[in-house]
C-alpha cells in the first residue's frame, strides 16, 4: 500500500501518522502542499494534524483550498481513500469532503487527554480491524473540535450509517461526561456518502505503543493496509 | 520619528535604563557623545538581563563542566552529549515581566523564545517543560494571570507541535505583584551537526530571517531589568506579540538550510533583537559587523534605526552564510514563506557599524559593548538563621487523616490537570510519562534511550535559608530523576529573585548560588545553561527566592523506568531514607498550622546520592517499577499520590518509636523514596540495603480502596481523589 501525507505549512503531526502507517506495513510519502498531483499509485492520502496556516482565519479554510486539495478531491471522487485527522478533518470539512464544521471546545479551551471512541460500525476500509461498538483508547489534542452540522445534515449522517466514531466511556457508554468538546450527537468523526472518506477529531496515531500508552489506535492503520491489499 | 542627532539629556539616559557613573563609562570607552541610536544599543547591551552586571561575578562559582557536557554556558543553550552520536540542547529561560503585564502574549513569547534558542543550535526541540508562580488564589489579578499565561503556554506550543511534558504551579502572596513564568526547551541534534553563534570569514553575508521587524517589544529588555510599581500596565506596548505559527516555519527553514551546508554562525534575535544577535556575532568571532537596515524587512513604514536596533518583534534570526550560497539558501526560505534579505556583512575591523539611508547611525567597539558592560560586586548580607522546630514541639490541630485530606486538594498539591490538559503533550508520539509523575519521561527518536526531565524548587526553603534551599533544588530535580531511573545528567537554572540593589535580596542571591553550586558538584550535575531574572519586585516587596532547576537525565532503555503509581495491590510498601519528622517551613506547618516558619530540612549531599544510586539501580535491573521521591507534604503525600495514580490503597503501620504521627507523615526530611516491590522482593531489597548502609524500612502493604494510616485512620482513595481533583477547576471556575 501507498499512502501520501500531505504537509500544510503549520502541519505538526504528520511525522506521528507516518510512523502509524509504516508501522501497519504502509509505504509514505510525504506530499508538500503546493504539489498540483500525488505521487503516481497513491492508494490513501492523510491530511495530519497541525496548525495549517496557524488556524488564523478559521481552522482548515486556507489549507482546503491549497493547489494539492484539487488532486486530493479528485482522488476522493474516483473512490480512493483519504483520512483527515484533527486538523486534517477541520480541512476536509472546508475543502467540501465532508459536511459540517468544527467550532471551538464548548469550554473555550485546547483539551489533551485519554478518550475512549465507540466504533460505530466496522464494515469499512478504516475499521475492519475492530468489533461493532467497540470502545477504543486514543488520544485527543484540540481547541477546535466541537463538530455542529445542520439537522437536515445531522439526519443524513446518521440515517446513512456515516458517523465513524463517537465520544464514549471505557464500558461503550455515550455520555454527556465523555463529550468534551460538546459534539452534536458525540460525534467524533464522520465518513463520505462512499465511505472512502474519513475525518475524525481525535489522534489515534498516537496510541499505538504500549510504551507511551496503548495500542487501541493500530486498528484503524491496519484496516486501512489490509482493505488495500484485498481489493489489488 | 527619532532622528539620529537627538540631544542627550540626562533625562534621556535615564529613561534608557542606565546611571551617571554607567553612562559615564560609556562615553569614556568611545570617546564622544554617543548618537540616539548608540545609546540605545549601548542600554540594550547593558541592562540587567542581557548583560548580568549584578550576576555575572557569582555566577563564575557554578560548576559547569563534566565529561559529557559538550557546551556550558554562554551560548544560546547547554548542550551535553546522549550517545549515539546524539546531543540533548536545553535551556530554561523567564518571561516574568511582560507575562505580568499582558499574561497571553508573556507567556507565548516566553515559549517562542526559549525553542528559538533551542533550535537556534540545530536541534529538533521534543519536548518543552515550564515553571509557574502565582499570586495567592483570593488576590484579584490571580485568577485572570493563570488564565492567561496556561493559555498562552499552550497556544504557542501546541500550534508549534512540541510537546509540553512537564513542570510546577504553586501560588503565594510574594507574588501578587510579580508572576514567574519559566520555560524550558529541550532539542535533540547530532553532536557533528551543532550550530554555533561566533561569526568567521571576513566579508561574509550577514542574513535576516523569519518574520518582519515591526515596532513591539521596543525596549523589552530594560522593562524586564526593572522593578514594577502602580503604572505597570502602563508598559503594555513593550510586550511582545508571538506568531507560532511563524517559529514553526522558521523551524522547519532553518533545520532545511543547516542540512544545506550554508550556515557558518546563527543567533537567534531575543531580548534586545537585533542589537544582540549582531553584537554577540560579530564578539565571539572576533569580527566587526556591518548592518545596512534600509536591507531589513520591516512590518512598518518609517522605521528608524533606533527602532529597528531595539525591536523585539518575535520569530527572527540572524546567520552568516557561507559565500555563494545565499540564492540557494533564499530557496528555502521562499518555499516557507519566510523572509530572507542580505543585510550586512562581517568585517575585520572590530567596529559594530549600523547605516541607515546612506548616514552613519552607529560605530560602536564591538567587543566592548559584551565584555566592558558594567560588572557588579553588590553589597549582599547573609540570610539570618532561622530556628530549628523540634518535631514534639508543633501540636496537631486536627487528626492525619483531615490533614492529609486537606493538603492533596489545596492550591499548591492539589491536581494540576486543568493546566496540563490544556497543554498537547502527546504529540511526537514519545510521552512516555505525563505529567502527574517524579520526571516526564520522553523516548529519544526511536528508542531505546529516553530523557527524564523535571523542573523543581522549594522557595520557602530559600527564603528560610539561601543555601540550603539552593542545595535542596538541585537535590530535588536530582532525585525527581533518579525516581524515574534515569541518570541525571546536567541543569539549567532559572535564577528568579528581586532587587538585587538590596543587601539582603543579594544574599539571597548568593547564598542560593553557594548552595547549587556545592550540590551540583557533589551529585555531578553541572549547570550547562541558565537566565538570571532580576528586579521581580513591585514598590518595594521582592518574590521569595526562586532558582528554578531544570534536570535532564538519561535512560539507557526506556522501556524500563519507574513510575508512581501503585500498580499491584498486596505490594510491599518501603521508605528509602531517614526520617526524623522536620516540620520546619513543611507544608503542614503552613497549611495546617498557618505558620511558616523555622529552619528549613537539611540535605546531606552525600546521603541523596547514596540512596538515590540505590534506587536507580533497584529500576535499572528490573526490581522496582513503583518509585516516588518524597517532598512536599512528607511521607503522608507521596503515599496518598501513589494510592490516586494507580487506584489502589495501602495500609501503613510502620513508625518511629517517640515520633508523633504527624511528624512522621509530614515531616520534609530529604534524600527519601517510597517504593512499592512484591513481597518477595522486598526481603532481598531490605537485605541489600542494610548491606550497603542505605536506610530502609518497611512501612505497609498496598491493597483495598482506602489508605489507612497508622492509628486505623481511614481515608478512601476516592475522597482522597476528589478533593485532588477539584480545587483548581472550581476555582478557575469561581467557585474555590
Amino acid at each position: 500500500m501507498k499512502s501520501a501525507v500531505i504537509v500544510f505549512p503549520g502541519s505538526n503531526r504528520e511525522g506521528d501518522v507516518l510512523r502509524a502507517l509504516s508501522q501497519a506495513g504502509s509505504q509514505v510519502e510525504k506530499v508538500w502542499h503546493a504539489e498540483t498531483a500525488l505521487p503516481s499509485g497513491t492508494d490513501l492520502v492523510v491530511l495530519p494534524g497541525g496548525f495549517s496556516y496557524g488556524d488564523y482565519l478559521r481552522c482548515g479554510a486556507i489549507a482546503g483550498r491549497a493547489s494539492v486539495m484539487d488532486a486530493v478531491r479528485e482522488h476522493a471522487a474516483r473512490g480512493g481513500l483519504v483520512l483527515g485527522i484533527c486538523n486534517g478533518f477541520q480541512i476536509l470539512c472546508e475543502s467540501g469532503l465532508l459536511p459540517g464544521i468544527l467550532m471551538r471546545n464548548a469550554n473555550l479551551k485546547f483539551i489533551c487527554h485519554r478518550q475512549f471512541l465507540r466504533v460505530e460500525r466496522n464494515d469499512t476500509a478504516f475499521t475492519k480491524r475492530y468489533a461493532q461498538g467497540q470502545a477504543i483508547d486514543v488520544c485527543l489534542a484540540h481547541g477546535e473540535g466541537n463538530y455542529t452540522a445542520d439537522a437536515e445534515t445531522l439526519r443524513r449522517l446518521e440515517g446513512d450509517g456515516r458517523v465513524a466514531f463517537r465520544y464514549c466511556d471505557a464500558t461503550g457508554a455515550v455520555t454527556a461526561d465523555a463529550n468534551r468538546n460538546g459534539s452534536m450527537n458525540a460525534i467524533a468523526g464522520i465518513y463520505s456518502e462512499k465511505l472512502n472518506v474519513l475525518g475524525m477529531m481525535p489522534h489515534p496515531e498516537n496510541l499505538i505503543e504500549t510504551l507511551v500508552g496503548g495500542t487501541d489506535g493500530r486498528g484503524l492503520f491496519e484496516s486501512l493496509v489490509s482493505s488495500v491489499a484485498r481489493a489489488a | 520619528m527619532i532622528r539620529n542627532d537627538v540631544a542627550i539629556t540626562p533625562q534621556l539616559v535615564k529613561e534608557h535604563g542606565l546611571t551617571p557613573d554607567e553612562y559615564k563609562r560609556f562615553v569614556d570607552l568611545i570617546g564622544r557623545t554617543p548618537t540616539i541610536t548608540e545609546l540605545g544599543i549601548v542600554s540594550a547591551m547593558w541592562n540587567e538581563h542581557c548583560s548580568y552586571k549584578s550576576s555575572r561575578l557569582h555566577l563564575r562559582g557554578l560548576p559547569t563542566s563534566a565529561p559529557w557536557v559538550i557546551q556550558g554556558p554562554g551560548e544560546n543553550a547547554g548542550v551535553i552529549d546522549i550517545g549515539d552520536g546524539l546531543a540533548c540542547i536545553f535551556k530554561m529561560e523567564s518571561h516574568n515581566h511582560p507575562s505580568f503585564i499582558e499574561p497571553y502574549q508573556g507567556a507565548t513569547t516566553g515559549v517562542g523564545g526559549i525553542l528559538r534558542d533551542v533550535f537556534t543550535m540545530g536541534a529538533r526541540p521534543i519536548a518543552a517543560l515550564n515553571f509557574l508562580r502565582f499570586g495567592e488564589p483570593d488576590h484579584p489579578k490571580t485568577g485572570h494571570l493563570v488564565s492567561g499565561v496556561v493559555a498562552g503556554i499552550g497556544g504557542y506550543g501546541n500550534s508549534f507541535g512540541v510537546p509540553t511534558v512537564g513542570g510546577s504551579v504553586g501560588f503565594h502572596p510574594r507574588y501578587n505583584g510579580n508572576i514567574l513564568v519559566n520555560a524550558m526547551a529541550v532539542g535533540l541534534a547530532r553532536t557533528d551537526e551543532i550550530f554555533y553563534a561566533a561569526a568567521t570569514g571576513i566579508g561574509n553575508p550577514i542574513v535576516y530571517l523569519g518574520s518582519k521587524t515591526g515596532r513591539d517589544g521596543i525596549h523589552g529588555a530594560t522593562m524586564a531589568s526593572a522593578e514594577f510599581d502602580d503604572a505597570s500596565d502602563e508598559k503594555r506596548p513593550t510586550v511582545q506579540v508571538g506568531d507560532p505559527f511563524a517559529e514553526k516555519l522558521l523551524l522547519e527553514a532553518c533545520l532545511e538550510l543547516m542540512k544545506s551546508g550554508a550556515v557558518i554562525a546563527i543567533q537567534d534575535m531575543g531580548a534586545a533583537g537585533l542589537t544582540s544577535s549582531a553584537v554577540e556575532m560579530g564578539a565571539k568571532g572576533n569580527l566587526g559587523i556591518e548592518l545596512d537596515l534600509d536591507k531589513v524587512p520591516c512590518r512598518e513604514e518609517g522605521m528608524t534605526a533606533y527602532e529597528m536596533m531595539l525591536s523585539e518583534s518575535q520569530e527572527r534570526m540572524l546567520m552568516v552564510l557561507k559565500p555563494g550560497m545565499e540564492a540557494e539558501a533564499e530557496a528555502i526560505f521562499v518555499k516557507w514563506g519566510l523572509d530572507f534579505a542580505v543585510i550586512g556583512r562581517t568585517t575585520d575591523t572590530l567596529r559594530f557599524v549600523v547605516k541607515h539611508q546612506g548616514a552613519l547611525m552607529a560605530d560602536l567597539p564591538i567587543k566592548e559593548l559584551g565584555d566592558q558592560a558594567p560588572l557588579y560586586d553588590r553589597p549582599h548580607v547573609p540570610t539570618p538563621p532561622r530556628p530549628v522546630i523540634a518535631p514534639d514541639s508543633v501540636v496537631a490541630p486536627i487528626s492525619d487523616a483531615e490533614a492529609l485530606i486537606r493538603l492533596v486538594g489545596s492550591p499548591d498539591q492539589c491536581s494540576k490537570r486543568w493546566v496540563w490538559e490544556q497543554y498537547d503533550h502527546l504529540i511526537l508520539g514519545n510521552t512516555v510519562q505525563m505529567p502527574g509523575g517524579d520526571a516526564a519521561v520522553v523516548r529519544v527518536e526511536n528508542g531505546p534511550k529516553g530523557l527524564a526531565l523535571t523542573t523543581d524548587v522549594t522557595p520557602r526553603y530559600c527564603e528560610a535559608d539561601p543555601v540550603a534551599g539552593g542545595k535542596q533544588a538541585v537535590a530535588e530535580a536530582w532525585r525527581n530523576i533518579t525516581a524515574v531511573g534515569g541518570t541525571p545528567l546536567a541543569i539549567t537554572d532559572n535564577l528568579n529573585f528581586g532587587s538585587p540593589e538590596r543587601p539582603e535580596v543579594m544574599g539571597q542571591f548568593v547564598g542560593c548560588l553557594k548552595g547549587i553550586a556545592e550540590a551540583c558538584r557533589a551529585l555531578d550535575f553541572p549547570v550547562v545553561s541558565g537566565n538570571v531574572s532580576l528586579y521581580n519586585e513591585t514598590n518595594g516587596q521582592g518574590i521569595l527566592p526562586t532558582p528554578a532547576i531544570g534536570g535532564v537525565g538519561l535512560l539507557d532503555d526506556v522501556t524500563v523506568h519507574a513510575s508512581i503509581a501503585f500498580k499491584r495491590e498486596g505490594d510491599a510498601v518501603i521508605l528509602i531514607g531517614n526520617t526524623e519528622g522536620w516540620l520546619g517551613q513543611s507544608i503542614y506547618l503552613a497549611e495546617i498550622c498557618g505558620r511558616e516558619e523555622g529552619a528549613p530540612p537539611p540535605v546531606d549531599l552525600a546521603a541523596e546520592r547514596r540512596n538515590g544510586d540505590f534506587v536507580r539501580q533497584l529500576i535499572r535491573s528490573g526490581q522496582v517499577d513503583t518509585v516516588h521521591d518524597c517532598a512536599d507534604g512528607g511521607l503522608a503525600l507521596t503515599l496518598a499520590e501513589m494510592a490516586m495514580a494507580g487506584g489502589i490503597g495501602a495500609s501503613i503501620t510502620g513508625e518511629i518509636d517517640g515520633l508523633a504521627s504527624h511528624a512522621f507523615l509530614f515531616g520534609e526530611d530529604q534524600a527519601r523514596y517510597v517504593l512499592a516491590v512484591s513481597q518477595e522482593a522486598a526481603t532481598d531489597l531490605l537485605y541489600e540495603a542494610a548491606a550497603i548502609g542505605v536506610p530502609a524500612a518497611l512501612l505497609g502493604v498496598t491493597g483495598g480502596a482506602s489508605l489507612i494510616l497508622p492509628g486505623e485512620q481511614t481515608i478512601s482513595v476516592s475522597a482522597l481523589k476528589t478533593a485532588h481533583e477539584s480545587w483548581l477547576p472550581d476555582y478557575m471556575a469561581g467557585k474555590a
